[in-house]
């Protein structure tokens, strides 16, 4: 029988028959895709063979032989592999991922929070702000930081220094604490003072809410904070003291100008800020919109019923609005976070060596294996887009409001 | 639509095996194949200062350029037939190997992989080696006194690992910044980001011109690798591959000979020694063993010049570049340059 629509004069078919060709043209279609995933993947590799490249993810074990700018974890030309240059540049990516998500997170909810101001200067800022940033061009604005960054600073043989720190065209060199020996407590601490900062707080407004003793109106940002705060840094430095006391300071590693340079210390690189600067200010315009979209969703009502409760802005901003905006903002709030790691691999352009720039560019180039570079290159990607959409679909889950 | 796509799929299906076959290998004779065709095809870099680059106009200039107008003269007595093809350096090997090009002339550094795997080198026509730009008040004069400098390379090339090595083996350190291209980072080098940018010599010079200030920054002497650039041709023609090689030998025997573009038809018509007399096609016919004609080198000397007369017109102290001769000399001067003799 020749497959086609029923001619016209013909009596319909029966659904079987339909279903039947349906399932025949998918099997079809099926069996074209995979010959073709087959014959590329034969003549990938006759052709691979014939450039004289083992296909196979045995080179990773072989030595990189290449340094790389910005390493955190240990790593040396001679002695490491392209193994761990390429952890070397996966961690370099989600470092600067991470704290661009933070920092574009905060930035965009302060400048989301401000379009709505009821202050037209401040309003007006937020809007010009929104609008610059999220009308150019990633790539022009990370270009544009890198060189605002290495042109403003000065230069690394005469570098602005400021209590043992330097700041210079090399970035800002910082005073690194040295932890060996006992010196782990100065952290542990700093993390003790995060939890007793969070239960006081947390104590504090449960007494608030059960209206017993109510701290002063005049500064009630002051009254909670402060003890926080004398927490969250009184502990460490109690650690810090005690250690010395003890007979175990804590080493620092003060930088010192070298001959070329601020060394030595905690150096940060100018594309390393570049690139955090340009991710963070580029994702918040698009935060802030996501901001405003959300709290603009709560009904009108909920505002002033909270006014007439007497709950000034900030409260009711904090307490009624936002947790009500929330499951609006979190939904394109993940897919901003996704787009802040993907655009870090702009990183190439300014020589932060991030994993593309370390993977894709050094390591390719060095062992020609292109198919399995590249594939593990957007198994990362992908692994770290999806990991991060679960993250925050179960935070969404868990943070949406309880609805009967 | 149904029944369209159906005959269409299997259409697809049977043409399939079609797209296994890989492209045409190109015939072995590509001299007679040059003929046929009227012209050279040669692939050159199209952005390297002195090797190859178009000016305003559109005509080529630069060391590679000529010697393809050497082969060109040397084949058609008329050097201006041949085509210049930009070649990137990741196409480069795939255009020669599938026959988009007959001769590969584009700052190739010759090293056993390439030889081996994807094509041959004839002869090596410039004598390079990875330096060093460091600005003049930094009054440094070797390599070694950059220990503990910043250094901005390009990526994806040999110089990553000469430096790691150059650096590691001395016992002395350094901090690297890589970007993609050159301009990035010509642009972080000059803007202080680094004390040093580190490529290929031959690159330099024409990377200083770029500056604002050409003369603030020097090119230090020594070299921390070798780099010697040869032009490519396909692996299997050997008659092809004695021609390109005697193209580069007959430039160097007629500077040896002191036979230049300038004298070489006033010499034609004097009492000369043997050697003179046949590499001007006056005594014996030796380019027919390269399937040309006995006057081959006289074409390319009066067409092109000899090595020096190339090498002056595209890099010496006449140029902007200034690069000078060094290991370039002839081996008389001290260079490397050593021609066998036509006879």
């Amino acid at each position: 029988m020749r497959a086609g629509p029923p001619r016209p004069g013909s009596a319909p078919r029966s659904a079987r028959g339909r279903a039947l060709q349906a399932l025949a043209l998918q099997a079809l279609v099926a069996l074209a895709l995979a010959g073709l995933a087959c014959l590329a993947v034969t003549n990938a590799s006759e052709k691979l063979a014939r450039q004289g490249i083992t296909a196979g993810f045995g080179f990773l074990a072989r030595a990189a032989g290449f340094d790389i700018g910005q390493r955190l974890i240990p790593y040396a030309a001679a002695t490491s592999t392209y193994l761990d240059a390429f952890w070397v540049g996966l961690l370099n990516t989600l470092l600067v991922s991470g704290l661009a998500i933070g920092l574009a997170t905060l930035i965009g909810f302060a400048v989301g929070i401000a379009r709505l101001s009821p202050n037209w200067l401040l309003r007006t800022l937020a809007a010009t702000y929104v609008e610059a940033l999220r009308n150019l061009p990633l790539l022009l604005q990370l270009l544009v930081w890198y060189v605002a960054v290495r042109v403003m600073l000065p230069e690394a043989r005469d570098p602005a220094a400021w209590g043992g720190a330097y700041l210079s065209q090399r970035g800002l060199v910082l005073p690194r604490p040295e932890f060996v020996g006992a010196a782990w407590l100065v952290p542990a601490a700093f993390v003790a003072g995060l939890v007793g900062a969070r239960a006081w707080m947390r104590r504090r407004a449960r007494r608030d809410a059960a209206g017993a003793e109510p701290g002063p109106v005049a500064a009630p940002v002051l009254a909670l904070g402060l003890p926080a705060l004398a927490l969250v840094l009184g502990l460490p430095a109690l650690a810090w003291i005690g250690l010395g006391l003890a007979g175990h300071p804590v080493g620092i590693a003060w930088p010192s100008p070298g001959p070329f340079g601020p060394e030595g210390g905690l150096g940060i690189l100018p594309e390393f800020a570049a690139l955090l600067l340009g991710l963070s200010t580029y994702t918040a315009a698009f935060i802030a919109e996501i901001v405003r979209a959300g709290l603009n969703s709560v009904a009108r009502g909920q505002g002033e019923a909270a006014a007439a409760l007497g709950l000034s802005r900030a409260k009711t901003l904090r307490l009624v609005t936002i947790p009500q905006a929330m499951r609006v903002i979190v939904p394109p709030l993940t897919s901003q976070y996704l787009n802040v790691t993907k655009n870090s691999s702009l990183a190439v352009l300014i020589g932060y060596p991030d994993l593309v720039h370390v993977f894709m560019g050094t390591v390719l180039n060095q062992t020609n294996q292109a198919v399995e570079v590249v594939a593990i290159t957007m198994a990362v990607y992908l692994t770290l887009s999806l990991g991060l959409a679960a993250l925050m679909n179960a935070y969404n889950r868990r943070a949406a409001p309880v609805t009967r | 639509m149904r029944s369209l796509s159906i005959p269409l799929l299997a259409a697809l299906l049977a043409a399939s095996p079609a797209l296994t076959q890989t492209a045409v290998r190109a015939q072995a004779d590509t001299l007679a194949q040059v003929r046929a065709r009227g012209h050279l095809v040669c692939g050159v870099s199209g952005g390297v200062a002195g090797f190859s680059m178009p000016d305003g106009q559109g005509r080529w200039h630069g060391l590679d350029v000529d010697f393809c107008r050497a082969l060109a003269a040397a084949i058609f007595d008329d050097p201006e037939r041949v085509r210049f093809i930009p070649q990137s350096s990741a196409a480069r090997f795939t255009a020669l190997q599938s026959g988009e090009i007959d001769v590969l002339a584009r700052n190739t550094t010759w090293t056993l992989s390439r030889d081996t795997a994807a094509m041959n080198f004839p002869v090596i026509t410039f004598f390079d080696g990875q330096g060093f730009l460091v600005r003049k008040s930094l009054a440094i004069t070797a390599v070694k006194q950059l220990d503990r400098a910043t250094i901005c390379l390009q990526q994806g090339t040999t110089t990553e690992l000469n430096t790691a090595d150059w650096f590691r083996t001395r016992g002395l350190s350094y901090q690297v910044v890589t970007f993609a291209n050159s301009e990035q980072t010509l642009g972080a080098y000059e803007s202080g980001r680094c004390d040093a940018y580190s490529t290929d010599k031959s690159s330099l010079y024409g990377e200083r011109l770029k500056t604002a200030h050409p003369e603030a920054h020097v090119i230090l002497e020594e070299a921390i690798s070798k780099e010697p650039f040869a032009p490519g041709v396909r692996q299997g023609d050997d008659a092809w591959r004695d021609l390109v090689a005697w193209t580069h030998y007959a430039m160097i025997d007629a500077e040896e000979a002191g036979i230049s573009q300038a004298n070489v038809d006033r010499l034609r018509g004097e009492t000369l020694s043997p050697d003179v007399k046949r590499i001007l096609g006056l005594e014996g016919r030796y380019g027919q063993g390269l399937g040309l004609t006995g006057d081959w080198a006289y074409r390319i000397v009066h067409h092109v010049g000899n090595y020096g007369d190339v090498f002056a017109r595209n890099l010496g102290d006449g140029t902007p570049l200034k690069i000078p001769r060094g290991l370039n000399a002839l081996w008389t001067n001290g260079g490397l340059h050593y021609g066998p003799p036509i006879r």
